[in-house]
């Protein structure tokens, strides 16, 4: 009976243990988030309006007093600026580059490009920012005469995008992968050429799949916080265009967390703001779960 | 199996806005909290910040560190964390301090003063390291209960790109350039150049001080500005911008000739004029210890303030407080 025990249930409790652990702290930190995050509505009456929608950022910076101001739609719509951008340049590449791996060249693929999109994923993104911040930065300063030195929307958005592309390109490609080999002999049997195959038949197949790993890589951009915030400039104003200077929550939160004072109108914003985002990652990951069940079935 | 998963998800969402109803417990904070000062670390590791107020010179603490450098050997553990301004002296006095007491452990951290206050307050540390007062970031009853170190002072200079040609602005040539009203360079003697600020963040200290003792109280134009989490960063956007201007710590301009320090109102940014009260935008550094603090931890600070580890004090480019004339002292303290 212990011999058994020792055997089958040990190993089980272990792995048990280890799961509801993860439950666990998942729990702890959404709900000292919550707990923290709301202080803005509550202790100092902030609306949930003027949190997202007013531009007038002006928080007091001391333990108890309020009567600032916490709106915080510069660095929501900079998150979502980014973000966006980085979307449109990664997306097509990522695309195009899974089908490439997979269906064009599979030998080539899985030899040389898919190392080095792997290589990619292990790049820290201090790295990112700092080639963007040395080499990009200045790169547009030049180019485009940008005003702010070069610090920019399109910056974060091509560090970003670099970010991204080897999660969204790994995710469709294994989707790609996944369609089952009859699909395509079926289209060729009907007379398709390779390209008719891939954009009908193929793509459409494994749409699913592809849209998860955008997903995937659009909540990697949301939580991305030091590669942006050393080349978006952080200038607490709307962009202009997309040369021009502006913020992000992730860097907003990392620049004034650890000066400002502990419990007070501007560190409960900050927490606010990482509620935010933790609700965004939060919807990412129902979406993504909504399509995997949309794909089994 | 999805269908499990996403359960589980919901089963997440649900059970934490419940939990939020409760109130989080103490150990998440305290978790998260460590959490949030390992990070803060991380990114600030260059940050330099200064305090704005004017202060009180404690002749008590002043008077101790001369009897401090001949003090008997001590032992145990001191931790001190806080301003990254700080960060540099600290780190080397830690250094130094241990070589002579060697069965002592000095830990030090950064994390912002914010941080460092709230530690040292709560208990987790020895010694709070802070660029501003402690009633500016704690409630009453907390800074109530700590004692203040003024360990150093520290001098802060505007900074322009080398290639500029400025090497002098008055003050209400600065504030211009500060609040926005002033765009480009050859409005104040300068190039045909659009002026680029290069700013901090709102809760930094060493922006509090620039804005109390250089810009005479007035905001930042934020909404015109790039800002840097760190003196370093700050330096290298300057550095790489002809038409940049910002403000760092003396301790920065130690061995860096990238950049060009400003005077103002024909008044050079050094020690020396920090000292007889020439240059005026310069502040105290704080380490606060809760109550007396242990005895390894006074030493500790002793030890900083004490006449044989002034002259690295003023080698990294920070200021003696024993130095400071009464005059420097006077005009901080009028405001």
């Amino acid at each position: 009976m212990s011999e058994r025990f020792r055997k089958e249930y040990a190993g089980r409790g272990l792995v048990t243990l280890c799961g509801l652990l993860i439950i666990a702290l998942t729990l702890a930190i959404g709900a000292f988030l919550i707990y923290q995050g709301t202080g803005t509505f509550y202790k100092f009456h902030h609306s949930l309006f003027e949190f997202l929608f007013s531009s007038n950022w002006s928080p007091m910076d001391n333990a108890t007093e309020g009567g600032g101001h916490v709106g915080s739609a510069v660095y929501i719509a900079g998150s979502l600026m980014t973000c966006g951008l980085a979307l449109l340049i990664a997306a097509p590449f990522s695309i195009g580059a899974a089908v490439f791996m997979t269906e064009i060249s599979p030998k080539w693929g899985t030899r040389l490009l898919q190392p080095a999109v792997e290589i990619f994923v292990g790049i820290p993104s201090v790295v990112y920012g700092w080639i963007g911040l040395t080499i990009l930065v200045p790169f547009i300063r030049d180019v485009f005469h940008a005003k702010m030195g070069g610090y920019s929307v399109l910056a974060a958005g091509i560090v970003l995008a670099v970010m991204i592309f080897p999660t969204i390109t790994t995710v469709a490609a294994d989707s790609i992968r996944s369609v089952p080999d009859y699909y395509r002999k079926a289209a060729y049997g009907l007379g398709s050429t390779r390209w008719q195959t891939i954009y009908k038949i193929v793509l459409p197949a494994a749409k699913t799949g592809i849209l998860t790993g955008v997903i995937l890589g659009l909540s990697r951009a949301f939580g991305e916080a030091l590669a942006v915030a050393m080349v978006i400039g952080k200038t607490r104003a709307f962009p202009k265009n997309i040369l021009s200077p502006t913020n992000n929550l992730t860097a907003a939160i990392a620049a004034d967390m650890g000066n400002s004072a502990s419990g007070g109108e501007q560190n409960m914003a900050l927490w606010t703001m990482a509620l935010l985002l933790y609700v965004i990652s939060m919807i990412f990951i129902v979406l993504i779960h909504a399509l995997g069940k949309e794909r089994k079935e | 199996m999805k269908k499990k998963s996403l359960a589980i998800v919901s089963a997440i969402v649900m059970t934490a806005s419940l939990l939020a109803g409760c109130g989080a417990s103490g150990s998440a904070d305290q978790a998260a909290s460590t959490a949030a000062t390992q990070a803060a670390a991380d990114t600030q590791a260059a940050d330099t910040e200064a305090d704005a107020q004017a202060a009180d010179t404690e002749a008590a603490t002043q008077a101790e560190s001369a009897s401090a450098d001949e003090a008997t050997q001590v032992s145990g553990e001191v931790t001190a964390a806080g301003s990254s301004a700080l960060l540099p002296l600290v780190q080397a006095a830690a250094e130094k301090f241990m070589d002579t007491n060697p069965d002592c452990t000095v830990t030090v951290n950064g994390g912002g003063s914010g941080e460092g206050l709230k530690q040292v307050a709560d208990g987790s540390i020895d010694i709070g390291n802070s660029d501003v007062f402690a009633e500016e970031k704690l409630d009453a009853d907390a800074a109530a209960k700590l004692v203040d170190h003024e360990v150093a002072t520290i001098t802060m200079a505007p900074v322009v790109n080398k290639d500029l040609g400025v090497t002098n602005l008055t003050t209400d040539q600065l504030v211009s350039i500060f609040t926005g009203k002033t765009t480009n360079w050859k409005d104040v003697g300068g190039p045909d150049e659009a002026i680029v600020l290069v700013t901090r963040p709102s809760s930094s200290g060493t922006r509090a001080l620039f804005k109390t003792w250089a810009l005479n109280g007035a905001e930042e134009a934020s909404n015109e500005a790039l800002e840097t989490d760190d003196s370093g960063t700050l330096l290298q956007t300057v550095e790489q911008n002809k038409g940049a201007i910002g403000y760092v710590a003396l301790s920065y301009l130690v061995n860096n000739s990238d950049v060009q320090a400003v005077s103002i109102d024909d008044v050079e940014p050094s020690l020396e004029n920090t000292y007889n009260g020439s240059y005026k935008v310069w502040g105290y550094e704080h380490m606060y210890t809760n109550g007396e603090g242990s005895d390894a931890a006074k030493a500790f600070i002793d030890y900083i303030t004490g006449d044989k580890f002034a002259d690295s004090v003023e080698s990294m480019g920070y200021g003696v407080a024993s130095k400071m004339s009464e005059e420097a002292v006077n005009s901080h303290k009028t405001n």
